[in-house]
């Protein structure tokens, strides 16, 4: 008796004195996936481009005062991040921990090349990448806690971005394997950009133009939306691999039977499949968000604007639209991240874009050639999806304090 | 004038609303009160055509008002509905200004009508007008609603339960600011509602519909004491009907020479008030102030007179 009613006063106490610990829950998971990450290898050298690689621990990979200053700033940074309430902190230490990150990889790589041969390649390994998760997951729970308004999240992304162009050009990452691959092939990267580019934004450009009025009419039209939606829901199931199949034989028919066809470039493989493919699948977030987002329209507003005298294109115009806006940019949101991922398997049926690397790189089995194709592809959908999620926020139809 | 002439809606088979035909004069208001299924709703939208007629016509100062496009139509009505209607993403002055905003007057034109408003409805223009809808209370965003409805100087203001979202107190007061400001602008006022206490209270004149039917039609007074229908009695409510009829009489009208003990009512007040003052405090008799001023005493014998005769 005695015993569980001491318990019962105990317990309020001691998650108070856990409140009032002054470390960050997850900033504690991040440092212990930091510190963790330090026992594996850092950098992996081969002697070749084809070749398993050796790992090399983070302590080994340079000069004993080039670690110790990056070692340094790695668990400064992991260290600020434990730091509860204090966003702004948190966020310097994860920029602080990812430059003492990038130090230990441009010098690492020198110095393991150092007399490596002419053909040794170095690469980041499975340390480098656990570091950078954490402290990446360091920055974005710091941002998150900030709430920062759209403006300057927008703001803070140009200064990322432009932090790391200039990383990349300086040439601090000069040595690194996947640079080595990248000079070999700067021409094919900047085609493979802006086809990778006109893809994923052109099929979005695409679904719009066309999901946009299908939305509306299925909105006004309930009939329609039955039997649209299915349909829609229907393309979304086809296993990418098999829907980028099909076009082949469909576009392949087309552009050998109807005319002028060919001349547009419409065949079975190459851009246009990809592109129609990717459409199609972007075809039910968009009509999907648009019927949602029109009908998040409250129904009193709706029956005063039509007792007002509004016409149906004024209250589209007027009030559905802006009410549902912010809705109908989600769903573009889902459409352009999912494309920027989805093209990259175009690069199989000769669409291009960075999926051409990533496959290429698949059958030499040379990881650094995939990673050339694989990595800005998930830069190009981190960005797309934080400025889309600005949008988004720039888009609400009523200011923050009304809301 | 309105004059509605044999109109009916026909949905399935079934007459929602059958040969109705009544005429409301300019400058009153009118309380359509029935239960819900009654057609009341159906034959205000009708007015505005929200609602096409099967058959029958409508009249606005003479004019058919099938002979004007819908919208147009409906521009030159006032509408106002239960839980307002607002545009969430509209400011207060956006929402008041949106029919003049239709009729493209010109924006020194609407803002001031819009600030005109406001005052009107008692919203201090420099603190209300850059507010949205969300960040207003109840009472307000319902007087925002009516403010918007009235706001291109409409022949004919409709309102379709508009005070059914707000809570009792705050309903008699909102009730009491649109006599106010009826009587103050002199507008023609339709209005629907499902409680016989609002539409004694408010309407100069009473229309009560069953099963699409318009049973009874006239003042308050004459609905009450001499209902036309078993329909009509129950909605009055044997019990109540004193209690109702001295809801619509003011304390002015029994004010006799003399004093009385106790708190005061105003000349301003019901019978009914002065009636429960009697009672709760168990007075014979209860003095009357004038704005501010004594003006004599209203007795409950007084009153009880007067609720006999009128039945």
């Amino acid at each position: 008796m005695t015993g569980s009613s001491d318990l019962r006063g105990r317990s309020p106490d001691l998650r108070a004195r856990a409140a009032r610990l002054p470390l960050s829950p997850p900033g504690i998971l991040f440092a212990a996936l930091g510190v963790l990450a330090l026992a594996l290898p850092f950098l992996s050298l081969a002697a070749n481009r084809i070749v398993a690689g050796e790992g090399v621990s983070a302590f080994a990979s340079a000069g004993v005062p080039t670690v110790a200053v990056a070692i340094a700033c790695i668990a400064a940074g992991l260290a600020l991040g434990l730091v509860r309430g204090a966003p702004w902190m948190r966020l310097g230490g994860s920029l602080l921990g990812l430059a003492g990150l990038v130090l230990l990889l441009s010098q690492g790589a020198t110095t393991l090349l150092d007399g490596a041969g002419d053909f040794a390649r170095v690469s980041p390994a499975a340390g480098f990448w656990c570091l950078a998760l954490a402290l990446m997951l360091l920055m974005a729970d710091a941002l998150s806690t900030m709430g920062l308004g759209p403006w300057r999240r927008g703001g803070l992304l140009v200064l990322l971005l432009a932090a790391l162009a200039a990383v990349l050009w300086s040439g601090l990452l000069g040595d690194l394997s996947i640079a080595q691959e990248y000079r070999g092939r700067i021409a094919a990267f900047r085609t493979a950009t802006w086809r990778h580019v006109g893809l994923a934004f052109g099929s979005l450009a695409a679904a719009a133009a066309i999901g946009f009025p299908l939305g509306i009419l299925c909105h006004r039209r309930p009939g329609l939306r039955g039997s649209v939606l299915p349909v829609l829901s229907f393309l979304q199931t086809i296993p990418s691999l098999a829907m980028f199949g099909l076009m082949i034989p469909l576009l392949g028919w087309v552009g050998s039977t109807v005319p002028g066809a060919r001349e547009l470039g419409i065949a079975g493989i190459g851009f246009a499949p990809a592109f129609v493919a990717l459409v199609l699948y972007s075809l039910l977030p968009v009509v999907a968000n648009t019927v949602a987002g029109l009908a998040a329209a409250p129904a009193s507003a709706l029956e005063a604007s039509r007792g007002m005298g509004m016409t149906a294109m004024q209250r589209l115009v007027r009030v559905e639209l802006p009410l549902g806006m912010p809705v109908i940019l989600a769903g573009l949101r889902i459409v352009l991240v999912q494309n920027v991922g989805l093209a990259v398997i175009a690069g199989l049926i000769g669409g291009g874009g960075y999926g051409t690397f990533v496959f290429q790189g698949l059958n030499q089995t040379a990881t650094d050639l995939i990673l050339l194709g694989a990595l800005p592809t998930v830069l190009m959908a981190l960005v797309s999806a934080i400025v889309m999620d600005i949008l988004v926020d720039l888009a609400r139809p009523t200011p923050e304090r009304s809301r | 004038m309105i004059e509605i002439d044999r109109i009916t809606k026909v949905y399935d088979g079934h007459a929602a609303v059958d040969e109705v035909s009544m005429t409301v004069e300019t400058g009153t208001i009118t309380a359509i009160v029935g239960t819900s299924g009654s057609g009341k709703t159906t034959l205000l939208r009708m007015i505005n055509r929200l609602v096409e007629p099967s058959s029958g016509e409508v009249r606005i100062n003479g004019e058919p008002t099938h002979a004007v496009k819908p919208h147009l139509l409906r521009r030159r009505i006032g509408y106002a509905i239960q839980g307002h209607g607002l545009f969430p993403h509209h400011s207060v002055a956006r929402n008041i200004g949106a029919v003049p905003q239709l009729q493209g007057w010109d924006k020194a034109k609407i803002r001031a009508r819009v600030d005109e408003l406001l005052t009107l409805f008692g919203l201090e223009p420099d603190a209300y007008r850059d507010r949205f809808p969300g960040e207003l209370s109840g009472g307000q965003q319902q007087r925002v609603g009516v403010a918007r409805a009235l706001a291109s100087r409409p022949d004919l203001l409709l309102m379709d339960e508009p005070f059914g979202a707000l809570d009792p107190i705050i309903r008699t007061r909102a009730q009491q600011d649109l006599r106010d400001i009826q009587r103050k602008l002199g507008s023609t006022i339709m209005l629907v509602t499902h409680d016989m206490d609002e539409a004694v209270s408010l309407g100069d004149k009473v229309a009560v519909m069953d099963q699409g039917r318009l049973v009874q039609y006239g003042p308050p007074e004459e609905i009450i004491a001499r209902p036309a229908t078993g329909f009509v009695a129950d909605m009055v409510g044997d019990a109540e009907r004193p209690m109702r009829l001295l809801s619509l009489i003011p304390v002015s009208d029994l004010i006799e020479e003399g004093a009385a003990p106790g708190e005061p009512v105003t000349a301003g007040a019901t019978l009914r008030e002065a009636l429960s003052a009697c009672l709760w405090t168990g007075r014979d008799a209860v003095p009357v102030t004038r704005d501010g001023a004594p003006a004599g005493r209203v007795t409950l014998q007084a009153i009880r007179a007067r609720a006999e005769r009128q039945a």
